[in-house]
């Protein structure tokens, strides 16, 4: 019954089609617990972004059914739902007309919080993911490719939403870069202790990030697996992961 | 006798015409905007209804104008008084530019921008009015710059029902066979219709994000 109550997100023989009858997923059965970071690694077009936007109902299920705290996301009120889900995607989803404040503090100002309580949360999050007060004031285009990721970060996190889903939040950023917010996500993580769905293609990323590691190829979940356990899998698509990656991995195992 | 001096002698008169000529595109734009912006976003919501409300006002922008005032002439209560019918006219002619650019300014924001507005829990209305409506203002402003000028230039026809308007010179200098008539006319409308395009050409930078 114990594990039963973790299952925050669950699948269950979840099909998705497009319109035109092309299938982009088949038969997704798995669940994410409660502050677990799962990974969903896969190449583009294996159908990754898609399990994501049927979390939060961006996409409906074909056939299946998707549970959000035990509930089909088919019979929760979607604005709700999305509410109580953070999204964070690449940086081009921030609002270009919005200045950084106003852009992290959209949901809250959604929800009718007061004012002051808004730029509050807005001053704490700043602080939160790492970026300067006066930053709040800038618009998207004045800031580097590392801030605007704080900043989508900080808006996903804004109403305090339990789950989090990230698209490939550190895809666009230089390796040096992407590392530093790697490792503040990891150290956010322990302290915030949220359900993430998190989308990648890099194996390096997926390992260092994740508690269990979800590879899909074609639409179809392949395996679950923990970090250690992936690395060490006989799955002939992990071992072609493993090969393709295999000098990176050494390269940074040294330093 | 020149046309510089022709206007000064008949000032009074050429600001009465020039007012008339401004209230005649004025109201035609301020009635296509608000027809046209609500259709356009209309159109966004319901694609089906794309084809057909911008096929529409397609066709209504390839009838020629003069047939286009005859046409209405008819209809009970416009056909009464030919500012009426002029406004209805023009308003007709101005309806394209603001639709179109209505629709493919919402159409065009960054789709990117939209889902995460979607996924981060914004309703159909708030999606409209806090990204979409902002982000295409710059594009909606330049159909409505469009609509402005192309309208200046009309309106000078609508003399020809007895409208008023600058074309009235244009028309008594063709009938009168006197060009400094028709410049007396001609001049005005041209101005106008570079400080329409010039004024709005601000406005839309000064609205376009980014």
């Amino acid at each position: 019954m114990m594990t039963e109550d973790h299952r925050v997100i669950e699948f269950r023989h979840v099909s998705f089609r497009l319109a035109n009858g092309r299938e982009l997923l088949r038969d997704l059965n798995f669940e994410i617990h409660r502050g677990e970071t799962l990974v969903l690694l896969g190449r583009s077009g294996s159908g990754k972004t898609t399990t994501l936007k049927l979390i939060n109902r961006l996409h409906e299920p074909t056939s299946g059914d998707v549970l959000v705290n035990g509930e089909s996301t088919r019979q929760s009120d979607v604005i709700r739902l999305r509410r109580s889900v953070g999204y964070a995607i690449q940086d081009v989803g921030l609002f270009p007309h919005f200045t950084v404040a106003r852009n992290i503090g959209i949901v809250p100002q959604i929800e009718n919080w007061p004012p002051d309580r808004v730029q509050k949360r807005v001053e704490e999050l700043l602080q939160l993911v790492g970026l300067e007060p006066q930053l709040a004031t800038r618009y998207p285009r004045e800031l580097s490719g590392g801030q605007r990721q704080r900043v989508g970060v900080a808006r996903a996190l804004a109403a305090d939403p339990p789950i989090l889903l990230m698209d490939e939040p550190f895809g666009a950023l230089d390796p040096i870069t992407r590392a530093e917010l790697q490792r503040e996500f990891l150290s956010l993580q322990k302290r915030l202790r949220k359900t993430i769905a998190f989308v990648t293609h890099d194996l390096h990323e997926a390992l260092v990030l994740a508690n269990r590691v979800a590879l899909m190829e074609d639409g179809r979940l392949v395996t679950i697996l923990a970090p250690d356990e992936f690395l060490k899998s006989k799955e002939p698509l992990v071992a072609k992961y493993l090969d393709a990656f295999g000098t990176q991995l050494d390269h940074r195992g040294q330093s | 006798m020149n046309v510089w001096h022709f206007m000064f002698q008949n000032h009074i008169e050429v600001v009465d015409l020039t007012l008339e000529h401004l209230w005649l595109v004025g109201i035609s734009i301020l009635f296509a905007v608000a027809i046209g912006i609500p259709l356009g976003i209309l159109i966004t919501r319901r694609p089906v209804l794309s084809k057909p409300v911008l096929g529409a006002a397609n066709i209504i922008q390839t009838v020629p104008s003069l047939a286009l005032f005859g046409f209405l002439l008819p209809a009970p209560w416009i056909g009464e008084r030919a500012d009426r019918l002029a406004i209805l006219a023009l308003t007709l002619y101005s309806l394209l530019p603001v639709i179109r650019n209505t629709y493919t300014g919402i159409r065009n924001v960054d789709p990117a921008v939209v889902e995460a507005g979607r996924g981060l829990g914004l309703t159909d209305r708030q999606l409209l009015l806090k990204v979409q409506l902002p982000l295409a203002l710059g594009v909606i402003i330049a159909g409505v710059r469009v609509a402005t000028v192309i309208s200046v230039g009309l309106a000078t026809i609508a003399a020809a029902i007895g409208a008023g308007g600058l074309g009235e010179y244009i028309f008594r200098g063709l009938a009168m066979v006197n060009n400094q008539v028709i410049l007396a006319g001609a001049i005005p409308a041209a101005l106008l219709a570079i400080l329409a395009d010039v004024s709005l050409g601000w406005l839309e930078k000064r609205l376009s994000p980014g």
